[in-house]
C-alpha cells in the first residue's frame, strides 16, 4: 500500500509516521503543502506538529493550503485519510471532521504515556484493535481539549463516529484519565462516511518495542486491512 | 481604514484563560467579576476609499471562514 504523508512547515511527526509504516511492511512518501496532487495514494497521513507555526488558531492555515485541496477530493472519493495530532486539528478546520481542539484544560501542554480505550471496532482505524485491548500511546499537546457542540455530540453518539477515549489503565473512563479536559474523554473520532479519522495520541511513535509500546500498530495494521479489503473489492 | 475583529470564545465552550484570570482578579481583591472571556483583537487595514459594504460582506466571509472557527469562536467586526 501506498501512503502519502503530508508534510507542511513546521510539521514535526512526518518523518515518524513514514518510518512507522515502512517498518510495518508498506511503502511511505512525503507530500510538500504546496503539491496539489497526491498521486499514486491509497491513504493519506495528516501528521503531528506545528503546521504553519499554529498562528491564529493550529490547523487553521493548513487547511487552505493546495494540498488539503488534494485531501478533500481524496476524502470526497471515499479515500481512507487519518489525521494525528496537529493533523487532527487540520481535519476538523478543514471541515473533514466534526467538532474542534482548544487549549488543554490545565493550560499546560502535555508529554506523556496515556491510555486509550478503543470505542468501536467498526471502522478503518479500529478494526484490528483486539478486543478490550487498552492502547498504551504518547501524546505531546497544548490543545487537545475536543469540544463538540450538543448537536454534533449525539450525532457521534448515534452514529458510533467516537473511536477512542481516554481511560485508565483498567480501561475505566476516569476524569483524572482525561489529560487535557476533552469531551467525554474523547480522544478521536472518524467523520459520518467512516473514511476519516483523527486522534490527538501518536500511534506512529508507538510502533516498536524499543520505544516503550507497539499498541500504536493496531491502528496502522486496521488501517493496511481496509485498504486490503478496498483493493480486493475494486479488483473484483 | 480600518477593520476591527474581535473573536471570542461561545459561551458553551470551556475557556480556561478566562477562568483562571477571573481566578486572579478574585484572589487580587476585584470584586464583582461574574466572567472572564479571553478571545482575540485582529485589526485589518483596508485601502483609502474601499466600498464599506463591499469590505463588509468579503471580511464577514473570511472571519467566517478563516480569522474564526464557527464552531468554537464568536466575533463582531466594524469598519471604520
Amino acid at each position: 500500500m501506498n501512503f502519502s504523508v503530508l508534510q507542511f512547515p513546521a510539521s514535526n511527526c512526518d518523518q515518524d509516521a513514514v518510518h512507522a509504516v515502512r517498518l510495518l511492511g508498506h511503502s511511505a512518501r512525503l507530500v510538500w503543502h504546496k503539491d496539489a496532487s497526491l498521486g499514486d495514494t491509497d491513504c493519506v497521513i495528516v501528521p503531528g506538529g506545528f503546521s504553519y507555526g499554529d498562528y491564529l488558531r493550529c490547523g487553521a492555515i493548513a487547511r487552505f493550503s493546495p494540498v488539503m485541496q488534494a485531501v478533500k477530493q481524496f476524502a470526497d472519493n471515499g479515500g481512507v485519510v487519518l489525521g494525528v495530532c496537529n493533523g487532527f486539528q487540520v481535519l476538523t478546520e478543514a471541515g473533514l471532521l466534526p467538532g474542534a481542539l482548544i487549549r488543554n484544560r490545565d493550560l499546560q501542554f502535555h508529554c506523556e504515556n496515556i491510555f486509550l480505550k478503543t470505542a468501536t471496532n467498526d471502522s478503518a482505524f479500529t478494526s484490528k484493535i483486539p478486543a478490550g485491548k487498552i492502547l498504551r500511546v504518547p501524546i505531546a499537546h497544548g490543545e487537545g481539549c475536543y469540544f463538540a457542540d450538543e448537536e454534533t455530540l449525539a450525532k457521534l453518539k448515534a452514529n458510533n463516529q467516537i473511536l477512542w477515549q481516554y481511560c485508565d489503565a483498567g480501561g475505566n473512563l476516569t476524569d483524572s484519565a482525561n489529560p487535557n479536559g476533552a469531551l467525554q474523554n474523547i480522544a478521536g473520532v472518524c467523520n459520518e462516511k467512516r473514511n476519516v479519522a483523527g486522534l490527538m495520541p501518536h500511534p506512529e511513535r508507538a510502533c516498536e518495542p524499543l520505544l516503550g509500546s507497539d499498541d500504536g500498530k493496531w491502528i496502522f495494521e486496521s488501517i493496511f486491512a481496509a485498504l486490503k479489503n478496498k483493493t480486493a473489492a475494486a479488483a473484483a | 481604514m480600518k477593520a476591527k475583529i474581535i473573536i471570542t470564545p461561545k459561551k458553551a465552550v470551556l475557556d480556561p484563560q478566562g477562568k483562571t484570570v477571573q481566578t486572579a482578579l478574585e484572589h487580587m481583591g476585584y470584586t464583582g467579576v461574574t466572567g472572564v472571556h479571553i478571545g482575540k483583537y485582529i485589526e485589518i487595514d483596508l485601502a483609502p476609499g474601499t466600498d464599506k459594504a463591499a469590505a463588509s460582506k468579503a471580511l464577514n466571509d473570511a472571519a467566517f471562514k478563516l480569522l474564526s472557527n464557527p464552531v468554537i469562536e464568536d466575533y463582531k467586526l466594524e469598519i471604520e
